[in-house]
């Protein structure tokens, strides 16, 4: 269970690369146990410190400048998230504080994983993206986006509004903050139905033993 | 009955549901999980109350932060690295999967003990945490890389919620000249197309050249679907799939083998059907390949110069960003590039035939002096079956470390790595800043390449080899 998104209103902080990989996301030098948690320290740490291992901050990294303080949207790049399957990429995030990525594409797996975790990954073309960074660039603190997840717009600044899409179980799963699992498990007549008929079907997926 | 590509079929043939929109809940009929992020995912399901639903289904390795070097235990480089493989051994065991553990000896990474061992099928859905799972389907499978919460998933309910891709076929056709590998087609492929040419499709790749291609290279040129943005990657199975799968220890016997080739069979996509995207690429055009910057579509051919902004096909932020990192610039020859290190291994090219090639071009030759050259062979069996021909000798005289197997230096774990600024020309997937290691320079080829450059000591093609060494 992830809290629901519906609206947000925030501080949106560019990082318009392209392929910015979850590697970059979260170094797996920094992925130091089994858990999905205690990762936020980690997230850019590439970037965003002076020094493999060290916490100095880096001051040219967008995250560490006063003016982009408590971002929850991020502006990204083309292939956003590609690279390693690894979820710790967007519990990273999510642990930092970010709920929104506004990029023109996105690796699936990563996603998947944002919407499964209660990041809006949003696709708008990179020109609107430059817009918004433009915008956003003047007073960042002061020049909010908001990012409504019901309607499907990005708006920056009055009347200024991008429409983007969302497939329907992502949306809903956002809106409602849903347990994939707990949805899922409601269909459990229909999985068992599915096997009980494909055990007949395709017998040797399910008759499984080592021989060496 | 209208004519269906092989992706509908996959899809059809484990649709338990459709859900909203366009998605739907997909039977998964493997889930292979891994150290580095399956362990999570079994961590989060035993914290739930929930039951693992089939556990003779799922199975797990040791492969990405195991250490490789000889004689190895459970302590590796990366600092806490033993609690990961103590922890993810614990959770195996809990619930009674088949775990490739350290010294077993069928260990291997995910990709390569998958096929060889006869886990995934034609026909069958396999997931794993793990972009690389598109491999796979190489043997005509619907396999598919994804996150831990849905490997949970798929533990906890035997299914994925998957939103429906769109198909592209890719063609290559022609014949391709002799040094112009599996890995040099995967690599032109997003070097022409682009690092998302491929994003929200699953791509089947046909025609003669694929046809052509024994399964260890089908393996190869799958592996990569995932540099190409795309959900999967796969090939109709053959004659060459039955021929691989037979006998395996965990391929289907007796008249459950016969039943389940029958089905295989059917396993084309049919005359006449309609792809959302179609693209052909003539491989006699091709030579091999090497990368220049920081993804995989800044490639080009071995014989060729870091190209111009104009020409390099990718922004000019993410143009200059790629040479400062890798500190080159404009119209410098590949081959006049100065390597620091080679590296053979990995899921893309660590089989046997990739180590034979790769020691035809050593064998009686000596890596140049100040190269450090590695391999790593994808599997335990992989190894001794290498060692059993003499490899390893071949290897070992050449000057390369002959290690045990797993993803090594692949990837940066936080342990082992190749250097900072270190150029590296690599057998891997992958040349991502700091993939091999903090600021290391990683250059992607095939393994022949990766040999002839750690020769020369510097990027160099196997067919450049022979006359060159002779005029030193
Ligand atoms: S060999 Fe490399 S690409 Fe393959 S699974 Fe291991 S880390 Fe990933």
């Amino acid at each position: 269970m992830t809290e629901p998104v519906r609206q947000l209103i925030a501080v949106a902080a560019p990082l318009i690369r392209a392929n910015v990989d979850t590697d970059a996301i979260i170094p797996s030098r920094e992925m130091k146990t089994v858990s999905k948690t205690g990762l936020a320290d980690g997230l850019f740490a590439g970037w965003r410190y002076t020094a493999i291992g060290s916490r100095e901050p880096n001051p040219s990294f967008v995250l560490n400048q006063i003016a982009y303080a408590k971002a929850q949207i991020l502006l990204g790049g083309e292939n956003f998230g590609c690279g390693s399957s690894r979820e710790h990429a967007v519990w990273a995030l999510h642990e930092f504080g970010i709920r929104t990525v506004i990029a023109p594409s996105f690796a699936p797996i990563f996603f998947g994983n944002c919407v499964r975790n209660g990041i809006v990954p949003v696709r708008l073309a990179a020109a609107a993206i430059q817009d918004i960074a433009s915008w956003v660039g003047i007073d960042p603190q002061a020049h909010r986006v908001k990012v409504d997840v019901e309607a499907l717009q990005v708006a920056a600044g009055e009347g200024v509004n991008w429409r983007f899409e969302l497939d329907t179980e992502s949306r809903e799963m956002l809106l409602e903050g849903l347990d994939a699992i707990d949805l899922t498990l409601r269909n459990k007549p229909d999985i068992d139905a599915f096997l009980e008929r494909d055990r007949i079907v395709r017998p040797w997926i399910y008759r499984l033993s080592e021989h060496t | 009955m209208t004519a269906r590509t092989l992706f509908e079929k996959l899809w059809s043939a484990h649709l338990v549901r459709e859900l909203d929109g366009d998605s739907a809940l997909i039977a998964v009929d493997r889930v292979f999980l891994h150290e580095r992020t399956g362990s999570v995912a079994l961590k989060s399901l035993a914290q739930s109350a929930r039951r693992l639903v089939d556990p003779s289904r799922v199975f797990c390795t040791m492969d990405h932060i195991v250490d490789t070097r000889p004689g190895r235990g459970d302590d590796t480089l990366l600092p806490g690295g033993r609690a990961f493989v103590s922890e993810t051994r614990a959770a195996a065991r809990a619930v009674g999967i088949r775990l490739f553990d350290v010294n077993d000896p069928l260990q291997g990474i995910v990709h390569v003990i998958s096929p060889e061992l006869g886990i995934v099928l034609p026909g069958a859905t396999v997931v794993c945490p793990d972009s690389h799972t598109c491999t796979q389907g190489a043997l005509g499978a619907f396999a598919w890389g994804i996150g831990s919460t849905e490997a949970e998933h798929a533990l906890a309910t035997g299914t994925l919620r998957v939103k429906k891709p769109k198909t592209m076929r890719v063609r290559f056709e022609g014949v391709r000249s002799s040094f112009v590998t599996a890995k040099d087609l995967a690599i032109a492929l997003i070097a022409r197309f682009g690092s998302v040419g491929g994003n929200g499709y699953a791509v089947e790749f046909a025609g003669a050249a694929v046809e052509a291609l024994d399964i260890e290279e089908r393996l190869t040129l799958c592996n990569m679907a995932t540099e190409f943005s795309a959900v999967t990657g796969f090939i109709a199975p053959d004659d060459k799939t039955f021929d691989y799968l037979i006998g395996r220890p965990y391929a289907p016997r007796g008249s459950d083998w016969e039943r389940a080739l029958h089905a295989w069979r059917a396993l084309r996509s049919d005359a006449g059907a309609v792809f959302d995207r179609e693209i052909v690429i003539d491989v006699s055009a091709l030579a091999p390949m090497v990368t220049w910057g920081t993804s995989p579509q800044h490639a080009v051919p071995v014989s060729g110069v870091v190209p111009a902004e104009s020409e390099s096909g990718t922004s000019a932020e993410s143009y200059q960003r790629a040479l400062h990192y890798m500190g080159l610039s404009s119209g410098i020859p590949l081959r006049d590039l100065e390597i620091g290190a080679a590296f053979i291994g990995s899921c893309t090219n660590s089989r046997l035939s990739d180590l034979r090639r790769a020691a035809e071009v050593l064998r009686g030759r000596r890596v140049a002096s100040g190269v450090r050259a590695i391999c790593v062979p994808g599997s335990m069996s992989v190894k001794r079956a290498a060692e059993s021909e003499g490899l390893d000798k071949v290897f070992l005289d050449a000057g390369f470390e002959w290690r045990e197997s797993g993803c090594s230096m692949c990837f940066f774990a936080g342990g082992e790595s190749i250097g900072a600024k270190q150029r590296v020309i690599s057998s891997t997937n992958r040349n991502f800043e700091s993939r091999q290691g903090p600021e290391t320079r990683t250059h992607i080829a095939s393994p022949e390449t990766v040999a002839a450059s750690a020769v020369m000591g510097r990027i160099a093609g196997a067919d450049q080899l022979p006359a060159q060494v002779r005029a030193s």
